[in-house]
């Protein structure tokens, strides 16, 4: 027997933590993003699992959807950041102030 | 419990899961980004590992190609094009005095209530009666999925990605104003290095 799909569930949940902690701990604007992407990978882990426990494609395709916003929004987010980074010259998230009321 | 799971499935699960959070782990507190993007290729190597455990091959695939390939990849060329590849300290003295207890505190949080959604049964809803994902090709029965029941999503993706481009070309191309003001102003200074002469 294969392992049981909740050790699955778990290690997602340790892994969205985890990046979840270096989103909010974090300065530098790359390594947020990196913890961003994280986790979606948790998020898509968990979906995958349901997958497989509901016998169901439907989370697998979900998973491919994900996939395609990631891609896209990593290209928005890195083309912000060499925007920001044009303007300030530094990427840290210390340094954003400008929008603070 | 532990016997009734077989010895391969156990250390191929287990190896992948140590690799996931120590890569995951090494992504949030390594202080050099380019580290950080190597610890977040391991991490999804592993993902891709666990795919492959639950009899996702399509997903394991391009999980690899996508993530470990062209996302990372990115990132590298990102760090390496800016030149921020500078250490920090991860921890910094002078930021909010706050941030990480309550970063911790947080995450904990999220971490307790996703453990419970996990061992709780209904959150797992019903099993389908059809379309096994086992048993067929893995690649046959989600493409049959995706070109049949979610066609619409799927062409709506492609949108998206063209809508991702063109963004990715506006902000990343110096507009014709913004130069001419850059240009002024150095022709500004120079004059006025000039005139102080």
């Amino acid at each position: 027997m294969s392992v049981p799909g909740s050790w699955y569930l778990i290690l997602a949940a340790v892994l969205f933590g985890v990046g979840a902690f270096g989103l909010l701990v974090r300065r530098n604007i790359l390594i947020m993003f990196m913890c961003l992407e994280l986790m979606l990978n948790a998020v898509n882990l968990t979906l995958v699992t349901y997958s497989r426990m509901l016998n169901d494609i439907a989370g697998q395709v979900s998973v491919f959807f994900v996939l395609v916003v990631a891609a896209a929004e990593v290209v928005v987010g890195l083309g912000l950041i060499v925007a920001i980074f044009r303007g300030k010259r530094q990427v840290t998230a210390d340094d954003l102030h400008v929008l603070r009321g | 419990m532990f016997a009734a799971i077989s010895a391969p499935d156990f250390f191929t699960f287990a190896a992948a899961a140590i690799a996931a959070v120590a890569g995951a782990i090494g992504v949030v507190t390594l202080r050099h980004p380019v580290h950080a993007a190597l610890m977040l290729v391991m991490t999804f190597f592993a993902i891709a590992v666990l795919f492959v455990e639950q009899g996702a091959q399509f997903l394991a695939a391009v999980q690899v190609i996508v993530y470990a390939g062209a996302i990372v990849v990115l990132f590298l060329f990102v760090i390496m094009l800016l030149g921020v590849d500078k250490k920090e300290t991860v921890f910094p003295k002078d930021s909010v005095s706050w941030k990480l207890p309550a970063g911790l505190v947080l995450s904990i949080a999220i971490l307790v209530e996703l453990s419970i959604l996990a061992k709780g049964v209904w959150a797992t809803g019903a099993h389908s009666v059809t379309a096994a994902p086992n048993g067929h090709s893995n690649v046959g029965v989600l493409a049959r999925a995706v070109f049949t029941t979610y066609l619409l999503p799927f062409e709506a993706t492609s949108v998206l990605l063209v809508i991702a481009v063109l963004g990715a070309v506006v902000l990343a191309r110096v507009s014709k104003i913004q130069e001419d003001i850059s240009s002024e102003s150095a022709l500004e200074d120079e004059m006025g290095e000039v005139n102080a002469r």
